[in-house]
């Protein structure tokens, strides 16, 4: 189901990963082309974020092979490590911006680690830029974390995922605990962020509309790997009982009808 | 990508001005050194995007930048370049970075009238706290067999009495053999090694039994008190409880008061009794004084209202532990931070209080001539 011109940025092969006798994953394949966004769906305790982090090297599989950007994540020096992570950005669920520093700071840690010799006025205006970029209002840089709404803490960690200019962006669950408007509002910001910098987006997500409205294609986790890859319909023909209770149940058609309309007016 | 991440920039400068010629990749990781080279050049400055292979944002900023503050001019840039540099533009607002500073006198003001009106709050929250306490002890009295929780004193009596003995018995025992081993010494130099045993027995009944297990207790249980408690009010258990109808000062409070009211005696008495038993047993190694004639003298020595002094004493520094760990639990709010900072405060604060109580007692005590 991977298609053809696929440029693979993200590969997984014959993932396991197990937590004493549970198994999370075992024999998971995924790929992940450049320039997609790819939504990572899949029920409660299916290891998306077990994925996710197996994916940027916070946790070692018990077995598999793991490639991103070109590197084997497995098994690799720190010094190799770094230069991956570079190139990257991750958003955490809950933001997991740094509580002590102020947003703009967030946002200057990453360029301040890799780039130390940034005189301070271009590196307070890079992180201004990338602030707005992440459709924060103006006197948002001196605030701390706890100072923010739940939707600008998001806003604020995909700045900071944005602070090295990455290739490659994680999402876990970038509009869980945000209102139906906001959360339609960042996932406009998502797409036209991925539009404008041809970002390659690896995002989780429980959230229906972010699936009918932003994802290129869908990866559905179940049965401890990926059951299938691909855009709505063609995961619906693949008529597993989950798939289908999960996009034809009440919410999916919901989600199907209003984004209908949408195309059509 | 190593080799294209090299720009040369080339600058030629003439009667005219400068061109700045960027060849190759322009990114973030060039940011610094392009900066600064575009900055030594003079004006009227010219920028040649002509042979440029890569710009990422950061670079599209600098040369934005540049254009908007000096106003240079672009050559040779490429449909995605101008697009690029069109849009880090729209990203231009006047956005703050740093939270504006007052001058360092009126700070200094402001943080002193800040920590007065702070302190002036946390004593008036203390007081509201001592009250709804009181409110909540009353409330358990009137109806114990409703309102009094026995299964949770039960197990804060275990937690906070049963598993310290062992450290506080291993404290004491090691205190006794030091205050035994320091006296010794001294009290060698006046051949006086007998009165050891005096100063063993008093201070350790009178004075530290109780003070190193208030400390104790505060550092183990206060502490935790605090952060239990806290903890709770950040998971917003706490709210949980009171939409239930379950008041939080019955359910939380007053167990850990009660039982580090009646477990700091306890605990007192069995720090008393091993540093009586180091004392004793340093004295017997090494002053050669049998243990009978050791309690013999114990006996003489040792008033007994030295021992009402330590056991008046303990519950109510039990009590100042409990109240000022479930108050800085209590008030907690906003991040899980505030849960170390205010349990600091509650250890800081329970053994300064213990300490200042100490010697409103000591005085006290010799003033009505317990002696």
């Amino acid at each position: 189901m991977t298609p053809k011109d696929c440029d693979p940025i993200i590969t997984v092969r014959g993932l396991d990963n197990a937590f004493g006798e549970q198994v999370i994953h075992h024999d998971l394949n995924l790929t992940v082309c450049r320039g997609e966004i790819l939504g990572v769906v899949g029920g409660s305790g299916t290891g998306k974020s077990v994925l996710l982090r197996s994916i940027i090297g916070l946790q070692t599989p018990d077995a598999g092979e793991i490639e991103v950007l070109g590197e084997n994540m497995i098994d690799r020096t720190e010094d190799e490590a770094k230069n991956i992570r570079r190139r990257w950005g991750i958003l955490f669920q809950n933001g997991a911006l740094f509580s002590t520093l102020t947003v703009a700071e967030n946002v200057e840690v990453p360029i301040r680690e890799y780039f130390p010799y940034i005189e301070p006025p271009l590196l307070d205006e890079i992180a201004s830029f990338k602030i707005a970029m992440g459709g924060l209002p103006a006197d948002a840089g001196p605030k701390y974390p706890s100072e923010l709404s739940g939707g600008m803490v998001k806003r604020a960690g995909i700045a900071r995922a944005l602070a090295l200019d990455p290739e490659l962006l994680f999402l876990d669950e970038p509009t869980s605990g945000l209102d139906p408007i906001a959360a339609a509002a960042f996932d406009q910001l998502i797409l036209s962020l991925q539009r404008r910098l041809g970002l390659t987006v690896f995002l989780i997500t429980h959230d229906l509309d972010t699936l009918h409205s932003i994802c290129d294609r869908i990866a559905v986790l179940a049965d401890k790997r990926v059951l299938g890859v691909g855009t709505i319909p063609e995961l619906l023909a693949l008529d597993h009982p989950w798939i289908q209770e999960y996009f034809n149940g009440p919410r999916g058609r919901a989600a199907a009808a209003s984004y209908e309309h949408e195309v059509v007016a | 990508m190593a080799d294209h991440d090299h720009p040369q920039g080339e600058d030629a400068h003439d009667a005219h001005g400068s061109v700045y010629r960027v060849a190759g990749a322009l990114t973030i990781t060039r940011a610094a050194t392009t900066q600064r080279e575009i900055d030594a050049l003079p004006d009227p400055l010219t920028i040649d995007l002509s042979e440029i292979e890569r710009m990422d944002t950061v670079g599209a900023w600098i040369v934005y930048r540049t254009v908007r503050d000096r106003h240079a001019e672009v050559i040779g840039a490429s449909r995605d370049e101008v697009s690029l540099l069109k849009q880090v533009g729209e990203f231009d607002h006047p956005v703050k970075v740093h939270p504006e500073e007052q001058a360092s006198f009126f700070r200094v003001l402001s943080e002193i009238g800040e920590w007065m009106a702070d302190i002036g709050t946390t004593l008036l929250g203390l007081l509201g706290f001592f009250g709804a306490t009181l409110i909540g002890s009353a409330n358990v009295i009137r109806r114990p067999a409703r309102r009094f929780r026995l299964n949770a004193v039960v197990t804060r009596f275990d937690v906070v009495g049963v598993r310290a003995l062992g450290i506080i018995g291993l404290m004491s025992f090691l205190i006794g053999i030091v205050i035994a081993q320091q006296g010794a010494v001294q009290l060698a130099q006046f051949g006086a090694e007998v009165y050891t045993i005096n100063l063993i027995g008093r201070i350790t009944v009178r004075e530290l039994g109780v003070l190193m297990t208030a400390i104790m207790v505060a550092g183990r249980s206060g502490s935790a008190f605090a952060a239990q408690i806290g903890t709770m009010k950040i998971t917003e258990e706490i709210d949980a409880m009171r939409t239930i109808g379950v008041s939080p000062v019955e359910a939380l409070v007053i167990p850990r008061m009660m039982a580090a009211i009646v477990m700091m005696p306890l605990l007192a008495f069995w720090a008393i009794v091993t540093a009586l038993l180091g004392g004793g047993l340093f004295v017997w190694f090494d002053l050669t004084i049998p243990p009978l004639t050791y309690i013999q003298r114990l006996q003489e020595v040792i008033p007994m209202t030295d021992l009402w002094i330590a056991l008046i004493k303990a519950p109510v520094f039990g009590f100042i532990i409990a109240l000022a760990g479930c108050f800085q639990g209590m008030l907690v709010q906003g991040n899980s931070e505030e849960v170390g900072s205010r349990t600091t405060t509650a250890v800081v604060q329970s053994i300064f209080l213990v300490i200042v109580l100490d010697a409103v007692f000591a005085v006290f005590f010799s003033s009505i001539g317990w002696k």
